[in-house]
């Protein structure tokens, strides 16, 4: 017998608590990368060449390298500065600057790819820049960047299970330390597996529906024609 | 009375609710030089298109060369054509498109040889020759080992017509083939047809707007307007005088523009 | 111009790390890193080989393949898209060998990231073959070619010039994914990196080095692309 649905039903309970820290995790890291992201984007995109140089160099450090060593680095590096950081939160740290990193890349094409002739045309009508941004520009470029920053979400949300190699209970720990107990490793990892990928299907038709939306809603107001 | 190179018997094409093209019966004879006009929207280019095999009939039979094209018979009745058939049949036609559609990744002699190579199953040696001889045919010996973007829109489209050339097909079709072209560049493309009309036993269709060059090189011309053959005859009938009011109104909105 | 100045930062970072961590007193841990990011690099290796093909076969089994091997291909790109590769790798490491598959770490570990990038890449071999204009099938047809020669001959070489910066990103992806593999026992840079650290607690010191050496392969594997780009670029066309 390859699997055994007792043993599912009897981890079932300890696997859905850990979920609650998968989730968590997930959506504090991804606060934190939004927000990042956003700065690390605006100093990107400074006029002035020592913030936005910078800027770009650790931009690109973050997303050259593995999020598992930033992971270490933040856990094992706080302490030598007296800081002691929990697990969880040295994790979500970590998360969120790596995929902060991602982030700003986001933001910044969305306001990119705004046509010039649309800050030109602003001009042309004597718009403030203020105007010009938060109703020229911004409505142009949230529908491009929500969905982008969606599948970055979800990227982040299977990186989760990364937080396990510093001992974080979420799902992964939680599987492995089931399966070390029983030597029966099939139905927590399959079991694991199983749960992010509903989870992305779900959050990959969800982001689907609100692109869809953001078209109509914000690029065409007038809605269905 | 010999044996039409291409006909469409009660052809129909729809998409969707729309029908493009509305039960067509066209016969075109060997050798015959047949250009076809209309308003956009009246189903003209779908007429290449469909005898090209790039778009499937709802409803009738197109034969070329006296054979089925997309049909077969099979046990004694017509049914759809396989794969097979299409491929054998199909080899009959040739055909230039609007945006020349040149492999970007090969050079003009690659492009003229590629199929001859790989669908006709020519050696290196003789699809070459082929190939240089088309090219030196169309103006451009010194141009063939020249890549697409090398070349002016009216060189590449001189090029893909050795390329369709070089599979000897018995009917050629025309989509429109100078509508892409800057103004200057659409003589030497129409010099082209006029020399293969002149010089070779091909079948000829095609669509344009050039009046002019319909007028000279066509046997006929037929009129299309809302998926039907509003009119057709000579070029003088349909160009000095037309009977409906419909191809007058078109010639004339075409003249005044031109 | 930028080709080279990119190598030279490579190979100054590459480097700059082994000055720093002789300068910090490791010289003993050198051949250790070394031993480590070799290990990294293999992996990294065997991973983009299969992913390539991976990627190229369920892409063109979800495209033109006949119903059971599209739908195959995309179970196969949903599922690997859609879990976690550590999770794929624990599965591939922890479960096969219940079903008495017992398989080398190594050979784990690549057929994990191997399967897992494959999956994203499908979907890269996709979108470059759908980016084809139709003319260029629609030329083939004319020219009486069947599909599986204007595949191969016309498509997927325009298509694959198309693919070359989206596989670099995948690329860096897959080495940036090696170092899960540190969890499965291979001594790779980050493994042998969390030995150190354990051993000696010089942690800022150790995952810096470590950081510069992964971010001067991932320089490395952009500079090799951007010069793929190039000669695949060599003469090729914008025009149709």
């Amino acid at each position: 017998m390859f699997w055994d649905w007792n043993y599912v039903w009897e981890i079932m309970p300890q696997l859905l608590r850990a979920s609650v820290v998968t989730i968590e995790a997930t959506l504090l890291g991804f606060l934190l990368a939004a927000v990042l992201g956003l700065v690390l984007a605006i100093l990107r995109m400074s006029k002035t060449s020592w913030i936005s140089v910078p800027t770009a160099a650790v931009v690109e450090f973050i997303r050259s390298t593995p999020v598992l060593i930033q992971i270490f680095f933040i856990y094992f590096v706080f302490p030598e500065f007296g800081i002691v950081l929990p697990a969880m939160v040295a994790g979500v740290i970590a998360l969120g600057l790596h995929y902060g990193a991602y982030c700003s890349e986001v933001y910044r094409a969305g306001l990119e790819n705004v046509p010039r002739g649309q800050w030109e045309a602003s001009t042309a009508l004597n718009l403030s820049p203020y105007i010009t941004f938060r109703d020229i520009i911004i409505p142009q470029a949230i529908p491009p960047i929500v969905p982008a920053l969606g599948n970055y979400l979800v990227a982040l949300f299977k990186e989760t299970p990364l937080l396990s190699a510093i001992a974080v209970l979420e799902l992964m720990q939680t599987a492995k330390i089931l399966g070390s107990q029983s030597f029966r490793y099939i139905e927590p990892i399959t079991l694991v597996g199983a749960f992010f990928l509903v989870m992305s299907l779900v959050a990959a038709a969800l982001i689907r529906q609100v692109e869809t939306w953001l078209n109509r809603s914000l690029r065409n107001p007038g809605g269905d024609r | 009375m010999t044996t039409p190179m291409v006909k469409f018997d009660n052809v129909t094409k729809r998409y969707g609710a729309l029908t493009v093209l509305d039960s067509l019966n066209l016969e075109i004879a060997p050798n015959e030089k047949v250009a076809i006009i209309g308003p956009s929207g009246s189903g003209k280019t779908t007429v290449l298109r469909m005898l090209m095999t790039l778009e499937r009939i709802n409803d009738g039979v197109i034969y070329v060369d006296g054979e089925p094209l997309t049909h077969m018979h099979k046990n004694g009745e017509l049914v759809p054509a396989d794969e097979k058939h299409l491929r054998r049949v199909r080899g009959n036609i040739g055909m230039v498109f609007q945006h020349f559609n040149l492999f970007p990744h090969m050079t003009a002699l690659k492009n003229c040889m590629e199929a001859p190579v790989h669908v006709l199953g020519l050696s290196k040696k003789e699809a070459e020759e082929r190939a240089a001889e088309l090219l030196d045919m169309v103006g451009l010996a010194d141009k063939k080992n020249h890549y697409p973007n090398q070349l002016s829109g009216g060189q590449q489209q001189r090029v893909a017509i050795a390329r369709a050339l070089a599979m000897r097909p018995k009917v050629m079709l025309f989509d429109e083939v100078t509508s892409a072209l800057d103004p200057e560049l659409v003589g030497e493309v129409l010099n082209v047809i006029r020399k293969l009309g002149k010089e070779h036993n091909l079948t000829m269709l095609m669509v344009t707007h050039q009046m002019g060059f319909a007028k000279e090189f066509a046997d006929r011309v037929c009129f299309f307007y809302g998926g039907k053959i509003a009119e057709q005859g000579t070029p003088e009938e349909i160009f000095n005088n037309p009977k409906e009011e419909r191809t007058r109104q078109f010639l004339s909105a075409v003249l005044e523009a031109g | 111009m930028q080709l080279r100045s990119l190598t030279i930062c490579a190979i100054v970072f590459f480097t700059a790390g082994l000055a720093v961590a002789s300068f910090a007193g490791f010289r003993e841990f050198i051949p250790g890193l070394l031993q480590g990011a070799l290990i990294t690099i293999q992996i990294t290796i065997g991973g983009c080989i299969l992913a390539v093909i991976m990627a190229l076969v369920a892409a063109i089994a979800k495209m033109y393949g006949p119903w059971p091997l599209r739908w195959l291909a995309i179970a196969y790109i949903e599922v690997f898209r859609g879990t976690s590769a550590l999770v794929q790798l624990f599965w591939l490491f922890f479960v096969l060998p219940h079903f008495g598959i017992l398989l080398e770490p190594l050979t784990v570990a690549i057929a994990a990231l191997g399967l897992n990038v494959g999956a994203y890449g499908a979907e890269v071999v996709r979108g470059a073959v759908a980016a084809v204009p139709r003319g260029q099938w629609e030329a083939s047809v004319a020219l009486n070619m069947p599909r599986n020669l204007a595949l191969r001959r016309i498509i997927l070489p325009q298509a694959f010039i198309a693919m070359i910066p989206p596989w670099g990103n995948l690329f860096i992806e897959l080495l940036k994914a090696t170092a899960l593999v540190s969890l499965i026992t291979i001594s790779d840079l980050t493994f042998k990196a969390q030995q150190m650290n354990q051993t000696t607690f010089r942690t800022v010191e150790i995952f810096t080095i470590v950081l510069i050496m992964y971010l001067a392969i991932s320089i490395l594997i952009t500079v090799g692309m951007r010069a793929l780009e190039t000669v695949a670029a060599r003469g090729m066309a914008r025009g149709r």
